[in-house]
């Protein structure tokens, strides 16, 4: 089961330490991947890390209107004429309490959560509604459920990414085309080591699972919701979280 | 029959995967071809990449034949 031999992938922010595990898990399905991301050299040195045939790099900065237009038929271009599995993993946090926060660290965060996903699954529905497949998978957070102090943000962009793909699964699900969405709770990332451990073993206590998630619990979650076998899942959001939030 | 009408046509027959003959001028997308939204979509941006031309979203609502379709790309085409 879940085996996705033959399909490829572009997985946005694959660099990162939740997208570099989703990335990892789609290839070891046998996916072959469009791996993206700002950060050149980071991009090549996982691309390496990667290992194995027909996987390629197609870097972008995702707050760049234009360049994320073009982002999904490089990718198309460069995986040989098909995209099966669109990863939107990409995120961004500006956080600040709302009376602080800038009209940049708002723009910034929902331009690139929000608005470079919507733009790239627009992109990407085309070459899918021609295959009459698809999987769109878009990594939200508990926090867009939840709410979290100091990130209106990035709560707004997360749960606005659950209510575009909602209507998206509406739009597209006559052409076998899925999307759905996977909300990390607290997972070990560049995101969350920067937490003083006060705030660490705070946040743990309030997990029933008792510790932080990895990268590869979230990687499982998109590996099911990628494959063939998930076609009948669209619309939802699959909570990985340890138990934190209950929804 | 003009060129660009063979062309509109091939183009329907392979969007919505219907019979050549049934693709008459007279067709109505929705109606006689069992064409859904979606499908109305798939088919303006096909005509959009093959003639080079623009189908603004009013213009679009207005196709609902396929002749319609063919004068509306005849006037626009470059």
């Amino acid at each position: 089961m879940f085996d996705l031999t033959g399909m490829t992938a572009l997985v946005t922010g694959a660099s990162g330490g939740i997208g570099s595990a989703i990335a990892k898990g789609l290839a070891a399905q046998g996916a072959r991947l469009a791996v993206s991301g700002s950060n050149v050299a980071k991009l090549e040195a996982f691309l390496g890390e990667l290992g194995g045939e027909g996987h390629v790099a197609v870097p972008c900065d995702l707050s760049d209107a234009a360049a994320v237009d073009a982002l999904v038929p490089q990718a198309v271009e460069a995986l040989g004429g098909r995209i099966d599995i669109l990863v939107n993993n990409a995120g961004v946090t500006r956080d600040n309490l709302a009376m602080r926060m800038k009209d940049d660290e708002w723009d910034q965060v929902i331009r690139v959560n929000l608005e470079a996903a919507f733009r790239l699954i627009r992109a990407a529905a085309k070459p899918m509604m021609k295959q009459r497949f698809g999987r769109v998978v878009s990594i939200t957070s508990v926090v867009g459920q939840t709410g979290n102090p100091g990130q209106a943000n990035y709560a707004a962009s997360k749960a606005g990414l659950v209510g575009m793909s909602k209507a998206l699964a509406q739009e597209l699900a006559s052409r076998n085309i899925t999307v759905n969405c996977v909300a990390p709770g607290f997972i070990r990332s560049a995101m969350t080591d920067v937490l003083p451990d006060a705030q660490k073993q705070a946040l743990t206590a309030r997990i029933p699972a008792g510790d932080l998630g990895t990268g590869e619990d979230i990687a499982a979650a998109v590996v099911y919701l990628a494959s063939k076998e998930a076609g009948y899942v669209t619309g939802q959001t699959i909570h990985v979280n340890g138990g934190m939030a209950m929804v | 029959m003009s060129e660009t009408a063979d062309r509109v046509k091939k183009i329907v027959v392979e969007h919505l995967g219907v019979e050549a003959e049934k693709v008459t001028e007279d067709a109505s997308f929705i109606d006689d071809l069992g064409a859904d939204s979606l499908d109305i979509v798939e088919l303006v941006m096909a005509f959009e990449e093959e003639f080079g031309v623009e189908i603004p979203d009013d213009a679009a609502e207005k196709i609902s034949t396929v002749k319609d379709a063919i004068t509306y790309i005849d006037e626009h085409k470059g």
